[in-house]
């Protein structure tokens, strides 16, 4: 097979490629070698700035290394409700000790947000780890993960994250897969399994008013048929400077609220520093093993404002949104 | 040449009987209500099932892995018999990549019916992300369908020009159609080698695609934190169940496809035995694995697994579970390993039972762990805390699986079974004695 010609074209051809790879590869290497020698600072101006720099000290740089940088708190670029505002990252703290299952934040949260099925938003768990230890209430919104599972996995980019840390639903590109549900080891969301009916309920004046429309804002208002819906951390008020219905409509202050990058949280009535908070009341987050890093936090049910019977009362196993009769 | 003649004649398509015929109408009976139920889903929305936020996947989706497993079957007769030079598949391979078409083509369409919103499905096409499992779905799937159609097709090539000479004075229509698809097949050396060369190729491609598969679709629920599902055994544990799935269907189909075409004299006792061998060296595979899922957690007794377990042991799913495992895993093992348990019929029953029991296992690798999530259920109504299927969801995946059935039925009814071709040159071979490598 030596003389065979085909056989030498081949193993030329085969020799050439791989020479030209190799030089590709060098020249390539070569011209980042020279790049690098050559950046040498611009020649100094000679005239120096006097600038404080982030630790509080005063330095002095030479005046043609200050380059001016866009800022980034330009109020004229625009907000993207698929962005959400860079410079905020929105997180809650749910102090179970004042929890007595009054169910205000549920029946608020089902009244703005139209919910017409069987399975409400925000829920009050009973729970209690243990017969040997003490049974507590615990009120679950969708946890706003900073490294969302449901997110991970849909397949169309519908339920996405954004800077502000809000995770949310495009329900006009949704494909009711239903993925993003299993993945949620805290079953916060729910779905549209028929026609959700709300024009019954739905006042169609939402912060946008006149005609119906469809907003992302408004946790993909008016819901739709065969689509994911869920705790939106309610970004229309937000945007008002509102805090989110469950927060307000509390009667023991459990839900504060707040930026994690102001450091500050507030259920209303008292405003906190959120780091002093959960370093004071030892405050967590759900299946933190589980490395889905929650927005909202949890402070324990330990010293005890009100008494876990006087949830009972109001308790219901098997409903979590009231049907009008 | 004698010998090719009766081998057409015996083997060519035939006209079903009156049970044939029976048999069609029922399956496109069963098939239309099964449409008309999912017309139904698509303007009410899936509230007509009885999913809801917990047992947000039902029996379409473990419906959907029973199909994707069953079209393993092309890839572990068909590909492995083939490359491992096992000629006795002769007869039987066909029938295989013909389940294996049906079930992958099946598949697709179930888990379409899954979708709430069927009308979009298009956004994963504009708005896909590869980091989705279910987009490494929407690939591999129309790939492996593709790759199962290619290699039912080449290898038919030489019989599909040998009946478009049979049937050319008796039905020249059926002959033309024959002669359109055989590509102007004529036998010439050359026209061998390329279509050989492809089958080479195809069967060994059918391999890691059908690996690739069926842990895709494993993947769909191992890289969610459900209990049950958070397992790194899963992707091999659906390729070892996949392949009990697929073989025990192939028994069936092959049993009764000899009974009805009276195939005795060329799938024989012989075929049975190998094929029960086989099944049973998938289910003992398959066992192996059940025991890593259920019995590790077990051990350990995490609190979460062992609700979930306690459920599938001696809860509400106990019956389901036991006859899955005993009577679809156990006792065909135990009955296989005898000679006499071999035999067609006991192996057309064992084969019944396995299939039976591949099925119901999907349902419980699905359901039960969707009632068991980590925080408790409450605040919904109280039927959400069981699943049963509803009337529509009977009647819609009663429709896909006698769909799976059409299509196979149909496939039987126009082509030959047993390749021809192939049979003949065999025979010639073992003749004059020459070592058989085809």
């Amino acid at each position: 097979m030596k003389g065979d010609p085909k056989n030498k074209r081949r193993k030329f051809l085969d020799k050439s490629l791989k020479l030209g790879l190799a030089a590709a590869l060098g020249g390539l290497g070569l011209s980042k070698f020279a790049s690098i020698l050559n950046a040498k600072p611009e020649s100094p101006s000679g005239h120096t700035m006097e600038l404080m720099d982030t630790d509080g000290n005063i330095i002095q740089v030479d005046s043609s290394e200050v380059v001016e940088i866009e800022h980034s708190n330009d109020p004229n670029i625009s907000y993207g409700v698929r962005e959400g505002d860079p410079n905020r990252k929105y997180v809650m703290v749910i102090d179970l000790a004042k929890c007595k299952n009054a169910l205000k934040c549920q029946t608020a949260c089902n009244k703005h947000h139209y919910i017409t099925g069987d399975h409400a938003w925000l829920k009050v768990y009973k729970m209690q780890e243990d017969e040997d230890t003490a049974p507590y209430w615990m009120p679950t919104t969708c946890m706003h993960c900073d490294h969302p599972a449901c997110v991970t996995v849909c397949p169309v980019d519908a339920t996405f994250k954004r800077r502000d840390g809000l995770v949310l639903i495009d329900n006009e590109r949704c494909i009711g897969c239903r993925f993003c549900m299993a993945a949620c080891p805290y079953s916060t969301r729910v779905f549209n399994w028929g026609d959700p009916g709300q024009e019954v309920t739905l006042n169609m004046d939402m912060e946008v008013a006149g005609k119906p429309h469809h907003s992302i804002e408004y946790a993909g208002m008016p819901s739709l048929k065969g689509t994911v819906d869920k705790c939106d951390f309610c970004p229309h008020a937000i945007k008002e400077n509102v805090l989110p219905h469950c927060v307000t409509a509390c009667p023991n202050g459990v839900f504060y609220f707040g930026d994690k990058y102001e450091d500050t949280v507030t259920n209303g009535d008292e405003s906190l520093r959120l780091s002093k908070l959960l370093r004071d009341k030892h405050g967590y987050r759900l299946m933190e093993g589980l490395g889905t890093k929650p927005s909202v936090y949890y402070l324990p049910p330990v010293n005890r404002l009100v008494d876990f019977e006087d949830g009972l009362e109001s308790f219901t196993d098997y409903q979590s949104v009231e049907k009008p009769d | 040449m004698k010998n090719t003649d009766r081998l057409i004649k015996d083997l060519a398509p035939k006209k079903f009987g009156k049970l044939g015929v029976l048999w069609t109408i029922l399956l496109i009976i069963v098939s239309l209500l099964g449409i008309v139920a999912y017309i139904d889903q698509v303007i009410k929305g899936q509230v007509v099932t009885n999913m809801n936020d917990y047992a947000l996947w039902g029996i379409y989706i473990s419906n959907f892995v029973f199909f994707v497993a069953t079209s393993f079957v092309g890839t572990v007769t068909v590909s492995i018999l083939r490359l491992t030079k096992n000629t006795w598949r002769t007869p039987i391979v066909r029938i295989a990549e013909i389940i294996s078409l049906a079930a992958i083509i099946m598949a697709g369409l179930t888990i379409m019916i899954d979708m709430g919103r069927p009308d979009r499905l298009m956004n994963l096409f504009i708005h896909g992300r590869m980091q989705s499992p279910i987009i490494w779905d929407v690939i591999i799937i129309p790939t492996y369908i593709v790759l199962s159609l290619l290699l039912l097709y080449f290898p038919l090539l030489p019989d599909l020009a040998l009946l478009k000479t049979y049937f050319k004075n008796t039905k020249p229509k059926l002959s033309k159609f024959y002669g359109w698809l055989s590509l102007n097949w004529s036998g010439s050396e050359k026209q061998k080698s390329i279509q050989l060369k492809s089958i080479h190729m195809l069967a060994i491609f059918i391999i890691p695609a059908g690996f690739v598969l069926q842990t895709i679709d494993a993947w769909l629920f191992s890289t969610l934190f459900r209990v049950g599902w958070d397992s790194t055994n899963m992707g091999a544990y659906f390729i070892s169940g996949a392949s009990v799935a697929g073989v025990s269907a192939l028994v069936t189909v092959v049993y009764v496809i000899r009974r009805a075409y009276k195939l005795e004299a060329y799938i024989t006792d012989r075929h049975f035995d190998k094929l029960g061998k086989f099944l049973v060296l998938t289910c003992a595979i398959y066992l192996y694995f059940n025991i890593n899922e259920y019995l590790i957690p077990e051990f350990t007794s995490k609190k979460e697994e062992i609700t979930h377990l306690n459920h599938l042991f001696s809860g509400q799913y106990a019956p389901l579970f036991w006859f899955v495992i005993i009577g679809g895993l156990v006792l065909p093992i135990v009955i296989m390993l005898f000679k006499k348990g071999r035999k067609p019929l006991p192996m057309f029953i064992v084969g019944l039972l396995v299939v039976l029991g591949s099925w119901w296992k999907r349902f419980l690798i699905v359901t039960p762990t969707l009632l068991n999530p980590f925080l408790p259920m409450q605040g919904v109504p109280e039927s959400w805390h069981h699943y049963i299927p509803s009337m529509h969801e009977w009647l819609i995946t009663g429709g896909t699986l006698a769909m799976a059935l059409l299509i196979i039925t149909v496939l039987v009814r126009y082509f030959p079974v047993i390749p021809i071709q192939r049979t003949a040159d065999e025979q010639e071979l073992i003749k004059s004695d020459k070592p058989i490598e085809l």
